[in-house]
């Protein structure tokens, strides 16, 4: 129970460090949310523009401005976007469904397949599928998902023609005509290059893991007992790698939400991502600081999911030694 | 108890074991553990296997389970019940006919129910039989039935050697190896254990038991055999290593038991030469009172007042 006070705590401290650093940045930003709203060519009359600014509040001072802010998150209200003209709270529910989808798909896509190809190099450690793997992954994980993004997209979107350039639907058609298959078909290439991000870490994990347990004297006593290599990694390995494979995947969150924004942006997907970087172009305050608070509650929750998951390995080692 | 016309059921002929290392500058060497060992075990014999740490007995015991690590190479020949053992034989003979009784919890899985372990991998249609033979074994090992629902870290010392020995008996085995099973027993267990040992001889197979419980080993064992630098330098029965140890055929013998603690605990100069570093010849020669120049030549083990020797000028 103590525990779950400090977590809480330590969330809180969190969220209120986040604010404040980026309000600072956002305020301290060279860009003027008057311009980025109404355009560097407005014909707008002086009188007006003071008008949006104070309506706006750019006129008071920062502390001013960020403690209006505060006093508004306490009473629910996060006010509005300027970039989208909606709540910000409705503007991050509709594109965190999108984003969402994309996220666990990567996630669990890259999960199953980076547990299946380590399992498949530790089994045949220093022979060609090894050697071909680890190539693989130290590729994906050193190239930067952008450029991944832009590669897919210049050669499977526009060589090749098999998938949309962008967005998570086809242009032009009203959100009630789309069909589920659209959507899949929106969703390839991004979640391929999302997965990507993630394969290469968690393959390179259940590799070395799953030869640690290899070497381990209980996987000696299965193969004196008979027991075959296939047995040994169904019987034994699998379960022994897995739950230390899931934690790593967790904590892999905060990644995988920093991939996604680039992935976002590079195939014009509509989600969380994109609207960052669009409120971040807008001097869109409200939709940033909401963003920001959203995700770091996001990637916590998955740090917090990974603590949990390491106590409960750890618990085990422990008995385990005392029990001798 | 012993039928001289049969068959030996391990027999163990200039057997050695080499590693491939990489050392310095990426130079490939083999480094030889085991040197030359012979070793027989027949049928209703216990064959007790001492030797200072780091001697080379583990190896032997994987050896012949064919557990080695893949950078070990094996020469010389190991039978079973007279044919030779390859790869494949060692493969399909353990856990059927040769059982492998480890040191300690470690060796089980530590997320899988004690029960599912000692059963090990069956077919599906002998799973209850095989429950069956489970619940017998625990009853006779007096493991309550609820241990079967444990995991390896609840398990107390003396419950972990019976839940392993359980785990032996499962499948009729003619070879026991057994590597260290009574380290930090109590006594009374250690000793029950070895009686459970001495038990399954009596019914027929053979037992090879690697032991630092000397003591409790020579109250059931047929044979000693006594391990120096990876190689077996005497092979003896039980009366002559008991007492003072005067019948005893090799030097190295002679120290060995007069350095235990319960007989004189005295220690002879120097220590066990490591692997990569061996002398030519007697393996034990520096460290030997008798030593002559001929010790550095080839020295083969040779039989002698019903046992077995490897020293030129054992009497």
């Amino acid at each position: 129970m103590k525990r779950f006070f400090l977590t809480v705590l330590r969330m809180i401290t969190l969220l209120i460090a986040i604010s404040i650093i980026s309000f600072i940045m956002i305020t301290k930003a060279p860009i003027d949310p008057l311009i980025a709203y109404i355009g560097t060519n407005s014909t707008i009359s002086e009188e007006a523009k003071e008008e949006i600014e104070t309506y706006w509040g750019l006129k008071d001072p920062p502390v001013k401005r960020f403690l209006i802010w505060a006093r508004n998150i306490f009473q629910g209200d996060m006010g509005n976007s300027i970039v989208y003209k909606q709540p910000v709270l409705t503007v991050i529910k509709e594109r965190f469904q999108y984003s969402l989808v994309l996220m666990l798909i990567a996630w669990i896509c890259s999960g199953i397949l980076g547990f299946i190809l380590g399992i498949v190099a530790a089994l045949w450690k220093d022979h060609l599928w090894d050697k071909i793997i680890k190539f693989i992954c130290l590729i994906f994980q050193s190239s930067p998902t952008f450029w991944v993004g832009l590669l897919m997209l210049s050669i499977f979107a526009v060589n090749l023609g098999w998938f949309p350039i962008g967005l998570a639907a086809p242009m032009g058609k009203l959100a009630s005509e789309v069909t589920l298959l659209e959507r899949i078909h929106h969703l390839v290439l991004p979640s391929i290059t999302l997965s990507m991000l993630g394969i290469g870490k968690i393959t390179l994990y259940t590799r070395q893991k799953l030869l640690e347990i290899l070497d381990s004297e209980f996987v000696l006593y299965a193969r004196a007992r008979g027991e075959n290599t296939w047995q040994i990694v169904k019987r034994h390995a699998i379960k022994n790698i897995a739950i230390p494979a899931i934690t790593v995947q967790f904590a892999s969150f905060s990644e995988l939400f920093g991939g996604m924004a680039l992935a976002e942006s590079v195939f014009s997907y509509p989600g969380i991502g994109s609207a960052v970087t669009a409120a971040g172009l807008g001097g869109d305050l409200p939709l940033l600081l909401g963003i920001a608070i959203f995700s770091a509650i996001f990637v916590f929750t998955g740090n917090l999911m990974a603590d949990i998951l390491y106590g409960f390995v750890d618990t085990k080692i422990v008995y385990s030694s005392d029990g001798r | 108890m012993k039928d001289i016309n049969q068959i030996p059921i391990l027999e163990i002929e200039n057997l050695s074991i080499s590693f491939h290392m990489y050392n310095k500058g990426m130079k490939k060497h083999k480094l030889e553990m085991i040197h030359k060992l012979s070793l027989t075990i027949s049928s209703g014999e216990i064959v007790v296997v001492v030797g200072s740490s780091g001697s080379g007995k583990s190896l032997l015991a994987h050896s012949i389970l064919g557990i080695l690590p893949q950078n070990a190479e094996i020469e010389g020949t190991i039978k079973f019940c007279g044919k030779e053992m390859g790869t494949l034989e060692k493969e399909n003979l353990r856990g059927k006919e040769i059982s492998f009784i480890p040191q300690s919890v470690e060796y089980l899985d530590p997320l899988m129910k004690i029960g599912k372990q000692v059963i090990g991998v069956t077919k599906k249609s002998e799973k209850r039989k095989q429950q069956e033979k489970r619940k017998q074994l625990f009853r006779r090992y007096q493991l309550e039935e609820s241990v079967a629902k444990l995991y390896p870290y609840q398990l107390s010392g003396g419950m972990a050697r019976r839940v392993l020995i359980s785990g032996a008996m499962m499948r009729p085995a003619k070879l026991i190896i057994a590597d260290e099973p009574t380290p930090g027993l109590q006594k009374e267990l250690a000793m029950e254990t070895l009686k459970n040992f001495r038990e399954l001889a009596d019914s027929g197979c053979a037992v090879l038991l690697i032991t630092h419980d000397i003591d409790l080993a020579l109250q059931v064992a047929d044979q000693i055999a006594i391990f120096y630098a990876g190689t077996i330098l005497e092979i003896t029965s039980v009366e002559d290593f008991m007492g003072e140890g005067k019948s005893l055929r090799h030097p190295y013998s002679k120290a060995f038991l007069a350095a235990l603690p319960q007989k004189e605990f005295q220690s002879i100069e120097g220590s066990q030469p490591y692997a990569g570093n061996l002398p030519k010849g007697c393996l034990f020669a520096k460290r030997c009172p008798n030593r002559t120049e001929a010790c550095e030549g080839e020295i083969e083990m040779r039989s002698l007042r019903g046992g077995k020797v490897r020293c030129i000028y054992a009497e």
